[in-house]
């Protein structure tokens, strides 16, 4: 302990902290432009300059470490002197074009000037000029206003892990210049705007829409990832103009990802659904909400309970989730699911996806062994704790998976293989942790095998072993699940499995699953139809919420074959589209994230509440209050919510009072294929929010999502050449698309990504695949 | 008590009334006989407003939305977007005289005196609307009034 005086008041302080995390503690302030108490001190910008007593000159807060007895003056005339001079030398190239800058009224340099600097200028000759780059769609620049104080420079290095902008040069002549590539793609890049002080780099799709005075702010969950970011919408009249991160300590800090930055224009897309719809002799016309909900109920009356299915997006809420599951189950039907991604339903029981830790838990490890995780783009805040983990820490880290994701930490072994392998592979190092187990009797230990097995078995230190998400879309599901948590049980690890979507461990305890209710509670008699089933074989009717069969399905063609097919189809969707009109009888428009309240379960276990922050669009209505009607006109038992509070009470009551008991599931080794079918969600398409989120669509990261990928070898193999039109066909599907080189698949792969327009013409069947020159 | 009978015999009272009104009576006018006069009026006087253009043709105001930020009766409505060029400007851009109450804030804030307050008041609105200005209107009048309001700044700038 130290104690100092600041200002003439005496504080008892933790020696060895620097000034300005005292002062920013206690409240005193100090103006800042390079700190940042997020990444490391520069103390490039001077403008923190205070007075101690005994200095020769003044020392910068940011970069001075406190000592006993240790006297220091803010506002001393010394200090003000030096605080006024550092703010007339940052002015001499800033412009004074505050009225035109996007940053006015939220500007760092604007509030400082205002409050340290001195009310003339002295200064009368040329002032500098930087040309303006076009960094990529989310970033909109203006170098010229650059202050130079690199923040965003550090904040890639750091945080990003990406070296995408630099500053090049020096003196007069320093700029900040993307050096290596020509526009910035980071899947974290948006934060480089919250952490600019002054106007040089400002959001894109959100230019010159709104002065900050004009906005009010309303708290918010992330709605994509299953980590749940918090989040802050700027609102005006009515309307979400942009999203910025809230801070949070134990989640995302003070990031959020790009997806979760932007998608918020999907809020305002073309084709928004603002009122019910429904099809009345091959017609399409548009009525209030009581004909429409009547229209609903009529026809689902009619169809016996068996032939009735449900099937909603596990971006839905647990309220909604509860709600169509307790319809459904009330009106007799098991036939619900939220597993559209999923292929292999071997597993007798589902388990919600848990990390079973904390974020801040995963940057304190020593050895990580991820299993099918692309944790840098799906889940980038995650990634981020695991990259402290490495950088920190100085962690181990595994990666077996079936694309070799670019990483942006050194990784000790990485294991690219085949779909098949997965499971030889996971088989052989757990054998090598165990070799007396007799299942493992057939199984080669490779040398790598070995030498990864030994990486886990470590005394004494922190080894995680995590089941990423890319697994839910391989036919070996099960199997590498099984595995993966005996390697966790073998070496004594924490296990965690990632998880999607925001709400994927909401959906499974809110039970929108066929063998399972509420908190995993087994159903008694016969269970219903999964997903797949639902979606290959025509029931009557289907009941969909948030649901975009041909883009949100693994199943693609298949799937809005069979709702075509189905004489009865309600769809409770934000979004009108050409297919939705072609299979659905009634279109009921719900409220999406900002506009509706409800609760998500995140990856950590937290039950995250929110609530509206804008009126939803037109006469959409939340989806609870949809569910909550139609339940009624069908005179189903207790559906007599007036708040979605309630639904929320009980189902946690339900969760709480309840556990559940899991099967243990088994492992097979799975047979080689002469070319292996890969595919996952696009990451700016994953849902149908994402998908209509315009900048997304336009960085490098979704371009890079077009085609049908393969690696040089495998395309020698097929005689194709890269840029070529492609066929790809399977199982009555068929999709056209240029062919990728990709070095990151594995011989005998072809990877394509859902979610896209392209490749929904695919049946996206896991078993065969046909790639022939178009 | 003689006095006050005399003064009231002789109606003196009454005559030094008579006197003020005759002499008023015979004096020269100052009604001013509007519409056909009018009376002189300040540089500063704030009338109907008015969007100013450069000599260039280029509309000056740049979306910076402090007149809608300083205006006191909230009749300002503002919208703002990224033209071809690249620069900030308004998409609509709109006053409710409805609401004005010409206090002149929107003028005073204005850095690019974009928006100014005309000599212009003689104006009036048949249908409900008529007095809702909008960016159109506003632009129109700045370019029919665009010589008097460049005098009236230049007349009022030593002052400021």
């Amino acid at each position: 302990m130290a104690r100092i005086e600041i200002d003439g008041k005496t504080y008892e302080v933790e020696a060895g902290k620097t000034l300005i995390e005292i002062t920013d503690a206690h409240g005193i302030e100090i103006p800042r432009f390079c700190y940042h108490k997020k990444l490391s001190v520069a103390a490039s910008c001077r403008m923190c300059l205070v007075d101690v007593a005994n200095a020769p000159k003044p020392l910068p807060a940011c970069a001075t470490p406190v000592w006993d007895g240790m006297k220091i003056q803010t506002r001393s005339p010394r200090a003000i002197n030096a605080q006024k001079a550092v703010m007339e030398f940052l002015l001499i190239n800033h412009p004074l074009d505050c009225p035109i800058c996007d940053q006015g009224g939220e500007c760092e340099l604007q509030d400082v000037a205002v409050a340290y600097g001195k009310d003339r200028t002295r200064f009368i000759e040329e002032k500098r000029i930087v040309i303006d780059k076009n960094i990529g769609a989310l970033i909109s620049t203006a170098f010229t206003r650059c202050i130079h104080c690199t923040r965003c420079v550090r904040f890639g290095e750091e945080i990003a892990g990406v070296k995408e902008l630099g500053a090049t040069q020096r003196g007069d002549h320093m700029r900040i210049d993307t050096y290596m590539t020509d526009t910035v793609n980071s899947e974290l890049s948006g934060n480089v705007i919250d952490l600019c002080p002054v106007g040089a780099l400002t959001a894109k799709p959100s230019r010159f829409a709104a002065r900050p005075w004009e906005l009010h702010t309303a708290h918010g969950i992330a709605p994509h990832d299953a980590f749940g970011s918090h989040l802050e919408f700027h609102i005006r009249r009515n309307q979400v103009m942009r999203v910025v991160p809230r801070e949070n300590v134990a989640l995302n800090e003070v990031w959020l990802s790009d997806r979760d930055r932007f998608s918020y224009q999907g809020l305002y897309a073309q084709d928004r659904l603002t009122a019910p719809m429904i099809k009345k002799d091959g017609q399409w016309q548009t009525v209030d909400w009581e004909s429409a909900l009547l229209f609903a109920a009529e026809g689902l009356k009619k169809i016996p309970a068996k032939q009735l299915g449900g099937l909603a997006s596990a971006t839905a809420t647990v309220e909604e989730l509860y709600l169509l599951q307790k319809l459904l189950r009330g009106l007799g039907s098991n036939n619900i699911d939220h597993r559209l991604q999923q292929v292999d339903f071997s597993e007798k029981t589902t388990k919600a996806p848990f990390l079973n830790q904390r974020p801040a838990d995963l940057a304190q490890a020593d050895v990580v062994l991820l299993v099918c995780a692309n944790l840098r783009k799906q889940q980038p805040l995650l990634n981020h704790r695991l990259r402290q983990a490495v950088l920190h820490n100085h962690a181990e880290v595994i990666r077996i998976n079936v694309y070799d994701y670019p990483q942006n930490f050194p990784v000790s072994h990485n294991l690219t293989v085949a779909p098949h392998q997965l499971v030889a592979t996971l088989a052989g190092i757990a054998k090598a942790l165990d070799e007396a187990q007799p299942a493992f009797k057939n199984i080669e230990i490779s040398e790598q095998q070995r030498a990864i097995a030994a990486c886990l078995q470590k005394n004494n230190k922190k080894i995680k072993v995590l089941l990423g998400e890319a697994a839910d879309n391989l036919p070996q599901l099960a199997s590498i699940r099984t595995l993966t948590a005996l390697i966790a049980k073998l070496t004594f690890a924490t296990f965690s499995e990632t998880g999607r979507y925001a709400n994927s461990a909401g959906a499974i305890l809110a039970g929108a699953l066929p063998q399972q209710t509420l908190a995993g509670q087994a159903i008694s008699g016969e269970t219903g139809l999964n997903a797949q089933q639902m979606l290959s074989q025509s029931l009557q009717a289907y009941v969909l919420l948030g649901f975009e069969p041909e883009l949100d399905s693994i199943m693609g063609a298949t799937a809005l074959q069979t709702l075509q097919n189905a004489p009865f189809v309600v769809a409770i969707n934000g979004f009108c589209t050409e297919a939705m009109q072609g299979y659905a009888n009634v279109l009921l428009p719900m409220a999406l994230f900002a506009e509706t309240s409800g609760t998500y379960v995140n990856n950590s276990g937290d039950w995250q509440r929110f609530t509206a922050a804008v009126a939803p669009v037109g006469s959409a209505r939340p989806a609870w209050k949809i569910l909550r009607v139609l339940a009624n006109l069908l005179d189903v038992h207790d559906f007599a919510y007036t708040a979605s509070d309630e639904i929320l009470n009980e189902v946690k009551m339900l969760c709480e009072t309840s556990a559940q008991t899991v099967e243990d599931s088994t492992w097979v080794l799975s047979a080689p294929q002469a070319l292996c079918y890969l595919t996952e969600p696009a990451i700016y398409a994953g849902d149908a929010l994402v998908r209509r989120a315009t900048a997304l669509q336009a960085t490098a990261d979704a371009q890079a999502c077009h085609g049908a990928h393969v690696n040089q070898r495998t395309a020698d193999k097929l005689r194709l050449s890269a840029g070529q039109q492609v066929k790809l066909s399977q199982n009555g599907g068929s999709a056209i698309l240029p062919l990728v080189i990709d070095a990151a698949l594995a011989d005998d792969c072809v990877l394509v990504y859902t979610g896209l327009a392209e490749s929904a013409g695919l049946a996206h069947d896991v078993g065969t695949i046909d790639l022939t020159a178009a | 008590m003689f006095k006050q009978h005399v003064k009231s015999l002789l109606l003196l009272e009454l005559l030094k009334g008579l006197r003020l009104t005759g002499r008023y009576l015979f004096a020269k006018k100052f009604t001013v006989q509007y519409p056909e006069e009018k009376t002189p009026m300040s540089p500063r006087f704030r009338g109907q407003h008015a969007l100013r253009r450069y000599d260039n043709g280029e509309e000056r105001c740049i979306a910076c939305k402090l007149c809608e930020a300083v205006c006191p009766a909230l009749a300002i409505t503002i919208e703002a977007a990224e033209r071809a060029d690249g620069t900030r400007r308004t998409t609509r851009y709109d006053i409710d005289l409805y609401k004005c109450i010409f206090c002149g804030f929107c003028e005073e804030a204005c850095p690019v005196d974009a928006i100014v307050e005309t000599r212009h008041f003689e104006y009036h609105g048949e249908q409900a609307g008529d007095l809702l200005m909008t960016k159109e209107k506003l632009l129109a009048l700045g370019d029919k009034l665009s010589d008097e309001i460049s005098r009236d700044r230049a007349s009022d700038a030593p002052y400021r």
